[in-house]
């Protein structure tokens, strides 16, 4: 995937998860937390999503390189290279 | 100096599969009209169930949707027109003084059922077990969601009592009140069953799963030809002040409760003991300090089960004879069986009785079964009274557990 469609992706999964939050105005840069109403269980639902539908586990210690679109995308894009 | 050992009901939220307030519930009962249908499940296909269509959204956002359970949203949405229709604003109340107490049969099947069936799909992989089951499958889950929609910081939790817990809520907030733990009680039942498959595939297994080529037929308490029970889900809330407090604002008073009673068969897991049941009334009418004969109209448990019927039908010739007074009536017809909800749900059902002196059917009864024919058994067709004082509302559930709760006419 390339990082276009990989941030198209992560946007796809956080509506699902925050489903009342308008995401057309996320900054790729500030921390998605401060943008909009997500905790840690919502962001766990992410890691969950990843894991079902492309079967990346994302170990703990990385969790903050998800923090903001921009990271997230550039965390993702050497993982789903085949996919 | 006001008496404050009488606890009254100022409000009621309710969602039924034929109504989702009280208005709507009457008008389907004195019109006959049921609100079951088909539902798809996993693993049994489609079954007979009785389901509601209340709108979520009225007082959630999708969020809380999606991380709740179907139980706590029935809860918030009762909650939430229970507290409107008592006229309360809840802004202004204190809400470390208001206690939930709702009474379910079962909770967290329909999650760990769900997410079994997910995981089926990956190869039972636990890694893709959600971090969600925890806090959706603990037995306070729906009355804990009422508190986190709501604000409200009193103490809340579920009472679990099979089929009997609906009355049990209702009974809970009573004595909370009673104790001045809180100053408001929102109390009732819920239930979210029909979206499990493993409780219609044990009572089919068990023989007590109904079944008719018309769903809403297919509930038929006291017939010659009832074969079982209909699965439903449904929620009434109400809330219960004591008398001073409801004076004091001057809230509409729907009735006081005045007399109530819990006890065990210690018989069977399943099969009914109508001694107890009989005893189970008595007591009840002791508490209120009145007699049978006192008794307008007696809401059954009537489930449909061909054993449970009988055995409530023999306990209820116990205690009220041949009263020419004391009509009968089920509601359990229309719904199917709410479960949790189903003790709060069906009293509500009648408290309209004591305005309109319209005593409620019970439908389906094409071939009355002799051993249910209970003098004054109202069917078929609303029955018009003289007058309603006292309503009696029985609710029976598995593991022997009986209830009976009286609710008295309001007058000062």
């Amino acid at each position: 995937m390339k990082a276009e469609e990989i941030r198209s992706m992560i946007l796809e999964v956080i509506h699902e998860i925050v489903p009342d939050e308008d995401l057309s105005n996320l900054k790729g840069d500030v921390r998605i937390r401060d943008q909009i109403e997500m905790d840690s269980m919502d962001f766990l639902d992410i890691i969950m999503e990843l894991r079902k539908r492309y079967s990346i586990t994302v170990p703990e210690d990385d969790y903050m390189k998800l923090s903001t679109l921009d990271s997230s995308v550039a965390y993702l894009e050497p993982l789903m290279t085949d996919i | 100096m006001v008496d404050e050992t009488r606890i009254v009901l100022t409000g009621i939220g309710l969602t039924a599969p034929n109504g989702n307030n009280l208005t709507e519930f009457r008008q389907s009962l004195l019109a006959g009209k049921s609100g079951v249908g088909k539902i798809e499940t996993h693993y049994m296909g489609e079954v007979i169930a009785g389901v509601c269509d209340f709108d979520p959204l009225k007082y959630q956002r999708k969020k809380e949707l999606r991380r709740g359970t179907r139980a706590g949203s029935i809860a918030i949405y009762c909650a939430h027109e229970a507290i409107a229709d008592s006229k309360l604003d809840l802004a202004s109340v204190d809400k470390s003084r208001i206690g939930i107490y709702l009474g379910i049969t079962e909770h967290g099947n329909v999650e760990t059922e769900h997410e079994i069936y997910n995981i089926k799909q990956f190869d039972y992989n636990v890694e893709l077990w959600s971090h969600h089951h925890n806090p959706r499958t603990v037995a306070n889950a729906p009355a804990g969601e009422v508190t986190l929609n709501t604000g409200i910081t009193g103490p809340h939790y579920t009472l679990g009592g099979a089929c009997a817990a609906g009355n049990l809520g209702l009974i809970q907030g009573l004595q909370m009140l009673l104790l001045g733990d809180v100053d408001l009680a929102l109390a009732g039942g819920v239930s979210e069953t029909p979206h499990t498959f493993g409780v219609f595939a044990a009572f089919k297994n068990e023989g007590a799963l109904a079944s008719h080529p018309d769903p809403q037929k297919a509930s038929r308490p006291f017939d010659r030809d009832r074969n079982g029970i209909v699965v439903s889900e449904g929620g009434c809330i109400c809330v219960l002040e004591r008398l001073g407090d409801a004076l004091e604002r001057d809230a509409r008073i729907y009735g006081e409760i005045v007399g109530y009673a819990t006890n065990s068969d210690a018989f069977d897991f399943i099969l009914p003991n109508a001694q107890r049941q009989a005893e189970c009334m008595n007591l009840a009418l002791k508490k209120a300090g009145i007699s049978a004969s006192d008794i307008d109209i007696i809401n059954t448990h009537g489930t449909a089960t061909p054993e449970g019927d009988k055995a409530e039908c023999q306990a209820i010739r116990e205690v009220f004879g041949n009263n020419s007074n004391t009509y009968i009536n089920n509601t359990k017809s229309y719904i199917g069986h709410t479960m949790g909800a189903a003790g709060a749900l069906e009293l509500v059902g009648n408290l309209p009785s004591f305005e309109d002196h319209i005593v409620h059917q019970t439908i389906n009864v094409d071939n009355l079964d002799p051993e249910c024919a209970l003098k004054n058994l109202v069917i078929n067709e609303p029955k018009k009274v003289d007058k309603v004082d006292y309503i009696l509302n029985n609710s029976f559930g598995m593991l022997g557990i009986n209830s009976a709760l009286i609710v008295r006419r309001f007058a000062e």
